[in-house]
């Protein structure tokens, strides 16, 4: 096959590159630029897309003896990431960027502009094992799962997993570290990037104030009494305790959570640890790739983020069936902070069923219809 | 000691010890990237490689210091003789960079230095980023004001224009640049006419001949220019040699401190070897100048016919073949394409091009040339630049015409929809 390596610079994609090459595979490693001035963004070795990043992306493609080119997905990446990021927190969500980025550069973008140019597949770094491949492709969890990142893969669709390959599913780190090391690869002990890529200081909250500017509004208690102001109510995120700032204690001398942001008015709802809890979860824009759409309620373990583990529920499709309109996931026991906006990963077991957006969290169940 | 393989054709294959990604994929390299450099000739690899044992700083005083002098020197007088100049108006440079940097910083603080009101710096807006970066630089740190000259839309600054934008105020000029031969387009200016305009106002006149010098009867004495970049890299010599020819008189302000070893306006320890090898590629570029032209020329018609014969709708950028267009460059836009897409389908198929344009981390921008030249940003991104050299033969041409059409027709297809 001919194989499109996206290679960050980091160990994993490129002991990802090295052994698509050896497995026979005709490989080209292209490293994406993700800003249109790569000074701008995260510089190091924490992050991505920097123009060290860059260059140990292509020393790792010159030792595997590969193609090597940059490709410019910063204009992309700026809309369909960047924008979208800020967009999601500006209406009270909580996105995940990683995952857009694979969706709509990585497994979109990406993959469009390598298969029109004669490429079969695009190989990645990512922790994640293929079931089948071709049209059936399923997505599974990695063999370490300290290192799983089918959460972030879970949205891609049967046709995109169709195209992608993930050498690194079945290993650990500490083993990838070993075999980049053995390969001569320099970028074997190169630390692992974390948070977000395209905040430089890793601020999340100051960079969505220089997007966002001031958006200040109340912060209030369960029953709607004023508790004090922020100013910026995307600078919150469901079940956050840290950063409130409000200067009376509660009543009962408990720590206060973030339970819910309302976009418009920018009314921050806070309160107890308990009222995080939720059973009932409305999720919307669902992807099915490890069995067809259901028509009946299934159970599944349910991830509601990354990282997070899996919750034993009920997933019912909505009445018209056939994967459209919001899934209703209902848990066996109560779940704390989650988020609007990140994803609802449904799992059996290892194997990745499908994914939603999480729209509404409720604590109890809804009436019945 | 590594030394380059020669083929049959007397050629240097390109690649021929490097990994599997270096290595053409099939068949022989097609290489028509000479504008960005070109393999030395076996002449000055021979003269380079023996200079490469010898011991000596030309600046020091015994007798290994008098001989690597007496190499430095010698290599002095024949560049001086090719290009017109006297041997003392050679100052060797690291390249066309540093030669480019020195002119147009080095006039530029002198000029003004001698009268303070001299801040205006005319560039034209198709220049080297060499040049263009310098000039850009003066304008944020050194209180320069840059006009750009504007070329038409086949790359060419007139004379006229160059006159209307000294008229207003010629007494505030510092300095003007023209590159010789644009490095992307191939289109050559007429240097000796708007030298001409400069002198009568008495102004500097700087000239980057780095493309043009190995094509074209490249002179400075010839030219009137004040100032002429060139550099071995692109004529057979190695990378990290070059010179600025510098008349008489004109004393630009040292932008590298030191021993002043070039006329006190240069310093650094010269780099004997280089120098050798630089004087003996000028040499052989010169003695075979103009059949050389002929020759690249009539490679370049050909690939500019099967080009079009076989993708109707490319556009070749910059002047018609002719005297106004360097004789091995070959642009072309490719409507619906990008530029790098077609580059990597064609490395592919082992043809090395390029996209023409300056690159931050790889990433291709759209060419200011062709912005410049009045391109829209979808043309400009669509280019490719095929460029022959000193050992281009026709089945290069013939490699880029069996396959142009079928890569042009799947890089459309991958155009961002």
């Amino acid at each position: 096959m001919r194989v499109l390596a996206a290679m960050s610079g980091g160990v994993d994609s490129a002991v990802a590159a090295a052994r698509a090459a050896e497995a026979g595979h005709e490989v080209t490693g292209v490293h994406l630029a993700l800003s249109a001035n790569p000074r701008s963004y995260r510089t190091g070795a924490r992050g991505c897309c920097t123009l060290e990043d860059a260059r140990d992306a292509r020393r790792a493609a010159d030792v595997i003896g590969i193609p090597f080119y940059v490709w410019d997905m910063a204009s992309r990446f700026h809309e369909d990431v960047v924008q979208d990021f800020v967009d999601e927190y500006a209406r009270g969500h909580t996105p995940n960027p990683c995952l857009r980025c694979n969706e709509k550069i990585k497994f979109s973008a990406v993959l469009d502009r390598a298969l029109a140019l004669g490429f079969d597949a695009v190989c990645t770094g990512h922790y994640a094992r293929l079931g089948e491949s071709g049209p059936a492709a399923t997505l599974r969890r990695a063999a370490d799962p300290a290192k799983d990142q089918s959460y972030v893969l879970a949205v891609l669709t049967g046709d995109q997993l169709g195209r992608a390959m993930f050498p690194l599913g079945g290993t650990g780190k500490d083993e990838v570290r070993r075999e980049a090391a053995r390969r001569g690869l320099l970028v074997a002990e190169k630390p692992d990037s974390h948070d977000v890529c395209f905040i430089a200081d890793g601020d999340t909250r100051r960079f969505l104030r220089g997007k966002l500017g001031d958006a200040p509004g109340e912060i209030v208690d369960e029953d709607g009494t004023p508790l004090g102001r922020h100013d910026g109510s995307y600078g919150f995120t469901v079940g956050q305790r840290r950063g409130l700032r409000i200067g009376r204690p509660a009543p009962d001398g408990r720590p206060r959570y973030v339970l819910d942001i309302e976009p418009v008015t920018r009314t921050v709802t806070v309160g107890p640890a308990e009222s995080l809890d939720v059973t009932v979860i409305e999720a919307d824009r669902p992807v099915w790739t490890g069995c067809p759409p259901p028509a009946v309620p299934v159970r599944a373990d349910v991830q509601l983020r990354a990282h997070g583990e899996a919750h034993p529920a009920t997933v019912t499709p909505p009445p018209a069936a056939a994967g459209r309109g919001p899934l209703t996931i209902t848990l066996d026991a109560p779940a704390r902070g989650v988020a609007p906006g990140q994803a609802a990963v449904l799992y059996d077991g290892d194997l990745v069923l499908g994914s939603a957006t999480i729209m509404t969290a409720h604590r109890l169940a809804a009436a019945p219809a | 000691m590594i030394s380059p393989q020669n083929t049959e054709d007397g050629r240097v294959s390109a690649g021929a010890r490097g990994p599997a990604s270096d290595r053409a994929p099939a068949g022989a390299a097609v290489y028509l990237d000479h504008a960005a450099t070109t393999p030395m000739r076996p002449e000055a690899i021979a003269a380079m490689t023996e200079e490469l044992g010898q011991a000596g700083n030309p600046s020091s005083l015994h007798h290994l210091g008098r001989r690597a002098r007496r190499v430095v020197e010698e290599s002095r007088e024949q560049i001086a003789e090719a290009y017109g100049a006297r041997p003392s108006e050679v100052v060797f440079t690291s390249g066309g960079t540093e030669a480019d940097n020195l002119a147009v910083k080095g006039l530029y603080w002198a000029r003004r230095a001698a009268s303070p009101q001299r801040r205006t710096v005319l560039i034209a807006a198709a220049e080297h980023h060499a040049v263009l970066d310098s000039a850009a630089w003066l304008a944020s740190h050194e209180d320069a004001k840059v006009n750009w000259l504007p070329v038409d839309s086949e790359g060419i600054v007139c004379p006229d224009v160059l006159r209307a934008a000294i008229e207003p105020d010629p007494g505030a000029i510092a300095l003007i640049s023209v590159m010789w031969a644009n490095n992307e387009v191939g289109t050559v200016q007429p240097v000796a006419e708007l030298a001409e305009v400069a002198r009568e106002y008495e102004i500097p006149f700087h000239s980057d001949a780095v493309q043009a010098a190995g094509q074209l009867p490249v002179s400075l004495a010839g030219s009137g220019a004040t100032a002429l970049t060139v550099t071995g890299h692109k004529i057979g010599g190695p990378v990290g040699a070059g010179a600025l020819l510098l008349a008489r008189g004109a004393d630009p302000v040292p932008v590298l401190h030191g021993g002043g070893q070039e006329r006190d306006v240069r310093s650094g320890t010269l780099d004997t070897p280089a120098i050798r090898g630089f004087a003996t590629a000028v040499e052989v570029s010169v003695m075979r100048r103009d059949e050389e032209a002929k020759r690249l020329a009539a490679l370049r018609d050909e690939l500019i016919a099967q080009v079009i014969a076989a993708v109707p709708d490319a556009v070749l950028n910059g002047p018609p073949p002719g005297p106004a267009r360097l004789p091995g460059n070959a642009h072309f836009s490719f409507p619906g394409c990008e530029g790098d897409a077609l580059l990597l389908l064609l490395d592919a198929k082992g043809i090395a091009c390029s996209t023409g344009s300056a690159c931050t981390a790889g990433v291709a921008q759209p060419s200011h040339v062709l912005l410049a030249m009045g391109a829209d940003e979808a043309r400009a991104r669509g280019s490719l630049r095929f460029s022959f050299g000193h050992d281009s033969v026709p089945q290069d041409t013939d490699a880029v015409g069996a396959v142009i059409r079928e890569v042009v027709e799947r890089a459309r297809r991958a155009t961002a929809r």
